[in-house]
C-alpha cells in the first residue's frame, strides 16, 4: 500500500487504465470549497471526521425529495416503488463496492458506531460469559472501546487491549499471545483515526480466525481511501460511516457474513424488521431487513449510493495514489519545521498527520490556522486512551481527501510558521 | 495576523501562558479542585488556601496542569488576582469574568484589572470553555467543605 517512496522521486506510468487524476477538475464538483474563510480560500484538511460533499451526491439527495420522497417497502403506488427502488439500488452498490457475495450481508445504519454497537449486542453479547475477552487494539476510537465495555459491564467479560509501539504499529508478536481460548472477539480498526496506521488487516483476521476467533473491522477510516474487498479479508463484519466518504450524515453500513447474520437476533424492533405480528409472537423478517428497524434513511442511503459511484467512477487506486503522493509532500514539507514533531510515524499509512509543536498548544495552532483559513482538528480526536499511551494531552491533527491539493498544504505551512512567530 | 487574533493573543496571554505564575503545589492549602474540559482533554488543578474566620479570605492561590495558551493564561492571572478577596468577592469576580467573555455590555470590565486581557476571547466562541476552565473550579473549590473530597468540575 505504501507508494508514497515511487512517487516522491518521478511519477511511474499509471498502472490501470483509469483516466488522469485531476485534481482541480474534481475540486471544482465540490462547491464549498469555493468558499473564502476569514478571507483566505478554504483549505479543509480535516476529512478524518468528515468530508465535503460533492455536487453529484447533493443533488442526488435534493432529487429524492423533489421527485421520489416516499416510504419503502410498503406502498402500492408509483413513488414508493420509485423510493425503494432507488433505495434498493444503494445497498446493491455497496456491495459491489465493497465485493460482499450478497446484498442481504449489506445493513444500512446510522454510522460505524452503531453498527459496533449492533455487533456488541446482537453478536457478542449473547455469546459472553465471565471470564471471556473481547479483544480490541491501543489505536481504537472510543467507538470501538464504550460499547465493549458496556458488554463486558454486563456479561462479566474482560476487554484485552493489543499493544502498539511507538510509532504507532500494532506489536503483532503481542497480538499472537491475545489470541487465547477464550477469545471471542477481535475488534480492530482498518486505519487509525488518530495516526493514520494501516493496520495488516488480512494477516490478523487470518491469525485470529486460526484460533477460531471471529473479527469485526472499522473500515470507517479506510473505505475512502483504500480498495476495500470484505471477501479477500475475509471480515466476519466490516463497518463504515457514509459522511467520511463523501456521502451525507446519518447513514452507514454494516456488511456482515450471511452465516454471522442468521445466528444474530435483532438489535431493535419496529417495523420494517417483522413479517408478522400477533400480541404473541412476531415473526422476523429475512436478512437483512431483519436489522434494520423503523423507516431508514432513504435519502441518506441515496446519497451514499451516490458518493460511492463518484468513488468508482474517479477509481479508489488512483485516489489512493495522489494521497499517498500528497501525503508524502506534506510529511517533508512539516518535516522541515522546526519544533514540530510528527506523531505516528508507521510504515503503512493513510493520509492522516498527527503533529505537537513546542510553539504552542493544537488549540491555539487551530485557531491560528483557522484565521487563515485552514480547517485542521485539535484535541485527543477521541482516542484518550491511545493519547495516554503516546503521552500527549492533544495533537494537531490535518487529514487527507481526494480534493486537497499542494496549495491546501502550503496554506497549512505557512499557517504554522505563522504560529512560530507569534508563540515565539 | 489579522486584529482579532492580535486581541485574542495578547503579549501579557503568550507571557503567561508560556511561563504561568503561581504554577505549583500549594504546600498547607485547605481547598483544592480538579477542573477538566472533557472536549479537547485539558485539565488543571487549582490549589486554595483560606484563612478562616468570621470574615474567611484567599491568602494563597496556585495551580497546575497542562492545557492551551488561553486555559494556561487564565488560570495563572486567576490565581494572580485571588490573593486578598474573601469567597464572596472571588465567585462576583467570576461573574463578571464570564460576563466580559459572553455578555454585551462592555461596561462590566470595571474591576477587572488585569483580567480585561482576555476580552479578547469573546470574538471566539470555540476557545471560551479553555478561558473559563480555571474559574470552574474556582467555584467548585469554594463551595466544597474542607473535608469534601475533590471530584472534578467539567467545563461541560
Amino acid at each position: 500500500m505504501n507508494i508514497s517512496h515511487s512517487l516522491a522521486t518521478g511519477s511511474p506510468a499509471p498502472r490501470d487504465n483509469s483516466p488522469r487524476f485531476d485534481v482541480s477538475a474534481i475540486r471544482s464538483q465540490f462547491p464549498i470549497l469555493e468558499r473564502r474563510i476569514h478571507g483566505y480560500p478554504l483549505a479543509y484538511l480535516d476529512n478524518a471526521a468528515t468530508s465535503q460533499k460533492p455536487r453529484a451526491v447533493i443533488d442526488a439527495i435534493q432529487g429524492f425529495y423533489l421527485q421520489h420522497n416516499a416510504n419503502v417497502h410498503r406502498g402500492v403506488y408509483q413513488l414508493s416503488e420509485e423510493a425503494t427502488r432507488d433505495y434498493e439500488a444503494s445497498r446493491d452498490k455497496v456491495r459491489q463496492f465493497i465485493n460482499a457475495r450478497e446484498r442481504a450481508e449489506i445493513i444500512f445504519v446510522r454510522g460505524t458506531t452503531e453498527a459496533i454497537n449492533l455487533v456488541a449486542h446482537s453478536f457478542a453479547k449473547p455469546l459472553l460469559s465471565p471470564g471471556d475477552e473481547i479483544l480490541i487494539s491501543t489505536l481504537e476510537h472510543h467507538s470501538n472501546i464504550v460499547p465493549w465495555q458496556i458488554i463486558c459491564q454486563q456479561t462479566g467479560a474482560r476487554l484485552r487491549v493489543i499493544p502498539i509501539s511507538d510509532a504507532g504499529e500494532i506489536d503483532i508478536t503481542a497480538f499472537n499471545s491475545l489470541l487465547s481460548p477464550t477469545c471471542r472477539l477481535l475488534s480492530l480498526t482498518h486505519v487509525s483515526n488518530t495516526l493514520g496506521t494501516i493496520n495488516p488487516i488480512q494477516q490478523m483476521i487470518r491469525q485470529a480466525h486460526q484460533h477460531g476467533i471471529p473479527v469485526l473491522i472499522d473500515g470507517a477510516q479506510a473505505v475512502p481511501h483504500l480498495t476495500v474487498d470484505v471477501q479477500a479479508l475475509d471480515a466476519d463484519f466490516y463497518a463504515f460511516s457514509g459522511h467520511k466518504v463523501y456521502g451525507p450524515t446519518g447513514i452507514g453500513v454494516l456488511y456482515g457474513k450471511r452465516e454471522r447474520l442468521e445466528t444474530m437476533q435483532p438489535y431493535q424492533g419496529g417495523g420494517d424488521m417483522i413479517s408478522e405480528v400477533t400480541f404473541e409472537h412476531t415473526e422476523y423478517n429475512e436478512l437483512p431487513y431483519r436489522f434494520e428497524a423503523g423507516t431508514p434513511n432513504i435519502a441518506g442511503a441515496i446519497g451514499l449510493g451516490c458518493a460511492l459511484d463518484y468513488l468508482q467512477a474517479i477509481g479508489l487506486a488512483q485516489i489512493a495514489r495522489h494521497e499517498q503522493a500528497l501525503l508524502a509532500y506534506a510529511t517533508r514539507a512539516l518535516s522541515t519545521i522546526e519544533g514540530l514533531r510528527l506523531i505516528g510515524t508507521a510504515s503503512d499509512k493513510a493520509g492522516i498527520l498527527s503533529f505537537v509543536m513546542d510553539a504552542a498548544h493544537a488549540h491555539d495552532i487551530s485557531t491560528v490556522l483557522d484565521q487563515a483559513g485552514v480547517a485542521i482538528r485539535a484535541g485527543h480526536h477521541c482516542t484518550m486512551p491511545l493519547m495516554a499511551r503516546l503521552g500527549v494531552a492533544a495533537t494537531a491533527r490535518a487529514s487527507l481527501a481526494l480534493y486537497n491539493n499542494r496549495a491546501d498544504i502550503d496554506a497549512l505551512v505557512a499557517g504554522l510558521h505563522e504560529v512560530k512567530r507569534m508563540f515565539k | 495576523m489579522n486584529q482579532e487574533l492580535r486581541e485574542l493573543y495578547q503579549e501579557v496571554i503568550i507571557d503567561h501562558g508560556r511561563r504561568p505564575r503561581n504554577f505549583k503545589v500549594l504546600e498547607g492549602h485547605t481547598h483544592s479542585q480538579t477542573g477538566y474540559n472533557p472536549l479537547c482533554g485539558d485539565r488543571l488543578q487549582l490549589f486554595l488556601q483560606i484563612r478562616p474566620g468570621p470574615r474567611p479570605v484567599i491568602e494563597e492561590a496556585s495551580f497546575q496542569g497542562e492545557g492551551c495558551a488561553i486555559s494556561m493564561a487564565s488560570a495563572s492571572l486567576l490565581t494572580e488576582c485571588l490573593k486578598g478577596k474573601t469567597p464572596t468577592e472571588a465567585k462576583a469576580l467570576f461573574q463578571q469574568f464570564h460576563q466580559l467573555l459572553t455578555g454585551d455590555d462592555a461596561s462590566t470590565r470595571e474591576g477587572l484589572g488585569k483580567l480585561q486581557v482576555l476580552a479578547g476571547v469573546r470574538a471566539f466562541p470555540t476557545r471560551i470553555k479553555c478561558a473559563t476552565l480555571a474559574w470552574h473550579a474556582l467555584l467548585g473549590a469554594l463551595d466544597q467543605g474542607e473535608t469534601k473530597p475533590d471530584d472534578p468540575v467539567s467545563t461541560e
